[in-house]
Formats: structure tokens, sequence, C-alpha cells
């Protein structure tokens, strides 16, 4: 619940009388502040900066230092304040949070002595609001940059014991560590650039005979380029088996792009070497001359920038993607605009809207070639409008690819995008939980506050000594484990149950009883009762705990029959059905086992049963009342009393 | 031929019409033409909206109330509502923080117009400490009184069973889905028939406010409940 509305808590509890017309079956009893104080201020002495607040803002959240019990360490005797040797400007925004609710990150704050900060005083940081926690996540990924940058600095150093094949492959990554390694690597990028200007010159005319047309220098001088060409090829494919023999995991190496470039670039060589005098697979192999080209790419190795480009372009594949789509919709619109703006004219040249499609691509990206050109009015219009908002549609996604790239190209931030996204995911799930840990709290202590009820209700004039003695006992251990406020709440959540005469269940609990609503089944054959050996609805709950601590399934429930009893000694009203909480309170279920019996209430009469879920008699500790199981296979039945 | 001629103009007339009007709504569409006038001003009345409330000595009077309650009260209001005021909004907002499994905005609807008490659309301080002084600190003739007021949705003085459906279904709202029994659809109609056959003491199909008022101090734990929140402050 947020700090602020804890103040209106008091309003919500006094609306509920609106409730207590309509309410069919008694309310629970209220919470009592047992030393309720009067608010007072307390001092909060920073480094000499004196914070003052009430008592009240810092008890909101308890499980903080400052919320806590933790600060009385911190309590000066003499001054009769709080000292904390801290920083206090840091200070201010950890005491706002208390007061507003809400954590904000200073933006001319460091990063680190913020977060130090925040774990004295045990704020978790995942709590920051939302006008602040870009900046934060930001700032903190920049730190862990950092950090790492100058983690690697240091990994350059060779450690001793290497295998060969270790070394081999630590040569290949980084040429700077040995000389062999250099050369290697300035012997490779050579023979690259060389195949690459091969390729390249083989197309250009070299000098005609006079009785033969223009030849291609590759069909002139065939044998030198073959030559060459072999001379390339060997050195790469000896390269590649190096790499694949010095791979610390073949498999991997032979997926990356890496390998799968130098793959294609050599194969056409070796294809060619087999066809070769094939006549009718001679044109494929000359289209396979093609895939030669991606030689140039290996160069990416040699390349930090090209690594870069192709990272930059992979990270923004959402902005190509939409840039695409975006030039796609428009392309076809005005294609067809223009395909039908065109159609009067003669000898148009806008014979399809896929003939359409060239001119509106040209125009678009303020080509103009001119080749294809409206006549008409209406098409000239059209046209103008085209070129505009190709404009306007090409520049919009183009600046963000570009600080996109600069931004990579500063800061590497490939494996980081990776850390981030598994970050954003558990402060995702780290706010559903706390979402849910209200009304989760809720149910969890719901099985609390039954011991409250079972206690406060006996009213004066019948309570019994042994119930005197064990509830004080209670109410000791109860409240330690929720706060006021919490207590207030779950009272207020436990007085709008037993208005509707519903219980709150969990999502797990409600699916289970949901589907048997729906088989008509009751629960004696149900599964959430059958490891169950009985349930009790006496006034001695833990006996039918009992019964349920050996369940290993967390989800099935334990249900008591409330019972109102007109007895001498114990007026008591219990109506609960208990229900355990999720997975997520694993401690519940230890806490179930170790509690002690809360009471020794006879019971003698049972006058009235509001029953849930048909259940078998089960006796009480002393074993001398029995409760009457009631009128079975009946949903929900409730009888008046006496 | 003078059939084609026409044929390419019309065409070409529709083009620019059709041209015309789309940049007309292009220019409106940015903002630099508006075609009703008052378009500006409606953007500063809202932010004018403040409200300072009756001094302390004036409450103290009027309510039960001491002194540093009011403080209290007033502090912890001025804190979400800056202005000083809670319109219906914000007030569904605080009221369903504390129902996070359910929906609680009808029932925070009805429970506006009960603390509007001059139906002005906002719920001031006064009206605030108005209503919860009547809540915590009435006599249970006033705390049956109000109840009768939120249960009666127009305010004619009866409490029909449409109403009476609405605030119940309102009530059943809050629970959510996730409830034990599963919540049927006739579960707020029974429980409103149940209700009717314990307050209409004539059968006439309305309850008035005696017949509330009566009924209620003659069930013990109606009684009972009303005291519930009186440590409240």
């Amino acid at each position: 619940m947020a700090a602020g509305v804890a103040a209106w808590l008091p309003f919500a509890r006094a609306a509920a009388i609106g409730w207590m017309p309509v309410a069919n079956l008694p309310m629970p009893v209220a919470p009592t502040e047992k030393n309720k104080r009067q608010d007072e201020l307390i001092i909060l002495n920073v480094s000499g900066r004196r914070f003052q607040t009430w008592r009240n803002t810092l008890d909101r959240y308890p499980d903080t230092l400052l919320g806590s019990s933790e600060k009385e360490f911190f309590f000066n005797e003499e001054t009769k304040e709080y000292f904390f040797d801290r920083d206090p400007d840091v200070f201010r925004s950890v005491l706002n949070f208390y007061r507003t609710g809400k954590l904000h990150y200073p933006r001319y704050e460091c990063i680190s002595s913020y977060d130090e900060e925040l774990a004295f005083f045990g704020i978790v940081p995942e709590i920051i609001g939302d006008c602040c926690y870009e900046e934060y996540k930001d700032r903190k990924r920049e730190n862990a940059e950092r950090l790492m940058d100058d983690q690697e600095d240091n990994k350059d150093a060779k450690l001793p014991n290497m295998t060969f094949r270790e070394t081999m492959w630590r040569a290949f990554e980084n040429p700077h560590t040995s000389t062999m390694a250099l050369v290697f690597y300035y012997v490779t990028g050579f023979f690259i650039a060389v195949s690459v200007i091969t390729n390249v010159v083989e197309t250009v005319p070299c000098g005609s005979s006079p009785n033969m047309k223009e030849v291609p220098c590759g069909e002139r001088y065939t044998v030198a380029f073959f030559c060459m060409d072999t001379a390339c090829v060997m050195i790469f494919t000896v390269e590649y088996l190096m790499r694949l023999f010095a791979a610390p995991s073949r498999y991997r190496f032979m997926r990356s792009v890496m390998s799968i470039i130098d793959v294609v670039a050599i194969l056409p060589y070796y294809i060619g070497l087999v066809m070769t005098d094939n006549e009718d697979v001679s044109g494929a192999f000359v289209t396979l001359r093609v895939f030669r080209v991606f030689r140039i790419f290996k160069f990416s190795r040699h390349s930090q920038g090209l690594r870069i480009l192709g990272y930059t372009l992979k990270s923004c594949a959402s902005e190509l993607g939409f840039l695409l789509f975006s030039l796609t919709m428009a392309i076809i619109i005005f294609a067809t605009v223009m395909f039908y703006a065109e159609k009067g004219s003669s000898s148009s040249k806008f014979t399809s809207i896929p003939a359409s499609f060239w001119y509106t691509i040209v125009t678009m990206t303020t080509l103009g070639y001119g080749d294809m050109v409206p006549k008409t009015i209406a098409g000239k219009i059209f046209g103008s409008i085209c070129s505009l908002s190709g404009v306007l549609v090409i520049a919009l996604p183009v600046p963000v690819i570009v600080s996109n790239f600069s931004r990579i190209y500063h800061q590497n931030q490939r494996a980081d995008k990776r850390r981030a996204q598994k970050v954003q995911k558990a402060r995702l799930a780290r706010i559903r939980i706390s979402k849910t840990g209200s009304s989760n709290a809720f149910l969890h202590s719901k099985r609390n506050g039954l011991f409250n009820e079972a206690l406060e209700f006996t009213q004066l004039p019948y309570k019994m000594n042994l119930s005197d003695q064990s509830s004080t006992e209670e109410e000791q251990r109860l409240s330690k484990s929720t706060s006021l406020l919490e207590s207030q709440h779950h009272h207020l959540l436990h007085c709008l149950e037993k208005t509707t005469n519903h219980e709150f269940v969990d999502e797990q609990y409600y699916q289970q009883s949901y589907l048997e609503a729906g088989l008509q089944s009751y629960p004696s054959r149900s599964p959430s009762l059958s490891s169950q050996d009985g349930v009790t609805g006496t006034c001695c709950t833990r006996r039918s705990k009992k019964h349920h601590t050996p369940l290993p399934n967390a989800s099935a429930p334990a249900h008591m029959q409330p019972l109102t009893h007109t007895h001498q000694q114990c007026l008591q009203e219990l109506s609960t059905i208990h229900i355990q909480p999720l997975s997520t309170s694993r401690s519940s279920l230890n806490m179930r086992v170790d509690e002690p019996a809360p009471l020794n209430c006879q019971s003698s009469q049972i006058t009235t049963a509001i029953i849930s879920i048909p259940t078998p008699p089960v006796t009480t500790p002393e074993g001398d009342a029995h409760l009457p199981a009631g009128p079975t296979h009946q949903n929900v039945v409730k009888v008046s009393a006496l | 031929m003078l059939n084609a001629i026409w044929e390419t103009e019309g065409l070409q007339t529709v083009g620019i019409v059709v041209l015309v009007f789309a940049s007309i709504k292009l220019l409106h569409l940015l903002g630099l033409i508006s075609f009703s006038e008052d378009s500006v001003e409606d953007e500063l009345e809202l932010s004018a909206v403040r409200h300072r409330p009756e001094g302390l000595e004036q409450l103290e009077a009027q309510t039960r109330f001491s002194r540093k309650e009011l403080q209290i009260l007033y502090r912890g209001f001025k804190n979400e509502c800056p202005s000083g005021v809670v319109n219906e909004e914000t007030f569904k907002d605080i009221y369903s923080q504390f129902f996070p499994q359910g929906d609680a905005s009808t029932y925070a609807h009805f429970l506006f117009n009960a603390f509007d008490t001059d139906h002005n659309g906002s719920v001031s301080f006064e009206d605030f400490v108005m209503g919860l002084s009547i809540l915590l600190r009435g006599t249970i003739q006033e705390k049956l009184n109000w109840a009768f007021n939120l249960y009666d949705i127009n305010k004619d003085g009866y409490i029909t069973k449409e109403e009476m459906l609405d605030i119940m279904k309102a009530i059943y709202d809050m629970m959510g889905k996730c409830t034990y029994p599963v919540l049927k659809e006739e579960t707020p109609r029974q429980h409103v028939e149940v209700f009717f056959q314990k307050m209409d003491k004539n059968k006439d199909g309305v309850v008035t406010i005696d017949e509330f008022i009566d009924c209620c101090q003659n069930d013990e734990n109606i009684m009972r409940s009303m005291h519930l929140f009186e440590n409240v402050l």
C-alpha cells in the first residue's frame, strides 16, 4: 500500500460502516493499538544537518533501517537525536521517499555513492519511480561497462600453462599478443585485399586485338588470374582449417557468422574445380563467382568499425523494420494512386501498378531518374505529394539509427544490452510481486488473524482463564509479524468478506474451485481434500493444522467449520476458510508446524454452523465433544443461531 | 471523344477536391487552424481550482473531533490532494488502493455521493470531516441515517430493490473474481432478498428510513458492528 494512502486508511475503515446493515454475519473485532503514542517529531542528524519528521512517517516502511528498530543503534542519548555519519545530500532523497512514497534519483549524484547510501538505509533501488528510473539504469549501465573495461585491460596478460591450441586461438582472436599472430594477421589481410582486387580487375576490358572485340582481362590472362585465385584460396583454406582446429567449441565456431563468410568465400572455387568441364552448369558456375565478393567481409575481423556497424544494424532492427514497413506502405499507396491518375493519358509508361512501384521508389528517395514521368495534372499533383512525403518518411528513422551507431561505437553495448534485459525482467517481476504482495499478505495473515479473533472475541464475563494466559503470548507473537497499519487494513478486508459471506482466495485455489463447481463434484471427491484426514471446525484450530502439515501441495486448502457456541465458558466466533498462501510464502508452511495450541476450549454445545465444505467429524483435543459434520454436500449453508 | 475528355477531367476534379479537403484536415490536425474559438480557454480553468478550508475553530465546533485530530486528518488529506478538494476520479483511485483484488470504483462512486453532501462534484475537507465525524463519533441514529443515505441512491427517502441491488453489486465487485465460494450471478440478488425480508416490515417493496432504523436497532449483530470503528482515529 502506498505511503500516501496510508493516511486515508481511517477514512476507508469509517466508510465500512456502510456495509454493516447489509451484512448478515457478525464482524470481526478491530485490532487495537496497544501503546498508542501521540505522534512525535524525531530529529535525524546526518553529518551535522538536522532533519525532522514525524515518527509515523518513518514507520510506513518497516523493512528499512529508519522504519525499524535498527535506528535505535544510532540514537544519541545526550542530544536525544539519531546521528548518522552519512552524506546529507543523498539523505534528502532517502527522506523524501518516506514522505511521498516515491524514490527519486538526483542527476548530479554519482551512481555508486547513491547505491551505497540506499544499501545502507535498506532501500531497494528497484522502487525508484518511473520518472527517474531510466536515468538511474543508464548511469548504472555505464558504470558497469567502465568497470568491465578496466577488467578487460588485464586480460591480455598471458596465462601460464596454456595448451598449444589455446595459444593459437588467442593469437587468432587478439593479434597483438605475439609477433607471429601479427604477421599472420597482416598476411591474411593482404591476401584478402589481393583477392578482392583480382576479382574486380578480372572484369575490366584490357586492350583489344584488332580482330577481336573487347575482352575482359580475365579471359585474356586466364592462367595468371587462375594462379592468383588458387593462391588466395589456399591461404584462406589453411586459415579456416587452423581456426577450426583451435576453436574451443567447434560446433559454435562453425555456426558463427565469420566462419560462414569464410566458407562462402572459398566454396565457389572448389565447386568451380569440380564442374569446369560441364557445359550445362557453367552458367550456374559463373553465378557462383558472385559469392567471391563476400571475401570482402573477411575484413570485418580486421576492422573494429565494421563490426560495430554490424552490431548497430542488428540492434536497430526494429527501427529498420519500421522504416521498411512504412516505406512499403507508402510505395503501394502512391503507386496505386499514380497508376489510376495516369490511366487516362495516352502512351503512359505507368502500365501496371507494379510498374508504378519503380516510379514511386525513385521519387520517394528523391532520385528522380526521369525515365517515368507523369503527364496528367492529377498525376503531377500526386507525384509531388509523393516526393514530399518520401523525404519525411525516410528522414524520420534515420537519426535514430545514427544515434544508435554513435552510442554503440562509444560504448560497445552488446553484452550489456543482454544483461539489461534480464534486469528489466527482474524489475517487472519485483513490481508484480509487490502488487500481489498486498493481497497475498492478507491471505497470509488471515491465519494469524484467526487467532487474533479467537482471543479477542472472548468477551469479558465469559473469558476463560486458560485463554487469558495463552492470549497474551499469542498477541505478543502476532504483534511481531504484522504492523498496525497492516492489521487494520486486513481487518477492513475481513469485514468485507463478512459482509458478502465470501472469502478472498488466491488464483490457484480459485481455478480449482471453479473447476470443481463446474463439474458439480463436491469436495468429497475433490483432489484438494483427498489427502486430508479431516477438517475440524473447533476453536482449537491447531488440530486441523496437524492434519495438513504432511501435505506437500501448497495449494490444498484446509477448511474449517466456523461455529457459534453459546457456551457458558467461551463465546467464540470463528468463521474462516483457511487457505494456504501461494508458494511465495514458503515460510508459512514452517510457521504452521511450529505453532503451539492457542486455546483449550471446551465446546460442548454447537448451535450453528456455516459450512463451506462438508467435513467429517473430528474430535477436539479433549475428546469430549464431537462436532457434527453438518449437512454434507451442500455448498454454503447458513443456519441461523439457535 | 468528348466522353473521354470529360472522364479524365472529371477524375482530375475529383482528385483536386479530395486533395483540398485532405490538406485542410491536415492543417487542422497540426493545430494551425482551429474551428472552435474556445479551445484554449478550457485548459486554464482546470488548474485554477483550489480550496482552502474554514478555520480550525469553526471545524472544531461543527464536528466532534479535537484540534489535534483535525490536524492529523488535514495533513493526510492535503498530502494526497494538494489542491484541497477531491474529485471523483482521485477518490476512486484512493479507495481502490485498499481493495487490490476487486474493482472498487462503483462503490467508491456511491461513497463519493454520500460524502458530497452539497452535490457540487467535489469533496472538500469540510465535507470529508463532517462525514467522518458522523461515522466515527456520531450516535447510532446518525450512523444509521448516514448508511440509509448511502443506500438511497436517488435520495428520495426510499430504498427500492433496484437501488439495493446496485449497492450490493458494487460491494460484491470489490471482492473481485478470486473468491471462495465462487461468486455467482444471483448471489447479490439473493442477498438483496434476504435484506428486504429483514427490513421491509410492511412488505411494500421499499424500505423507509423508519423501517430501516427500527430493524437495525433490533438486530444485535448490526448494533455491535456499529461500534466497531470507534477507536479508528
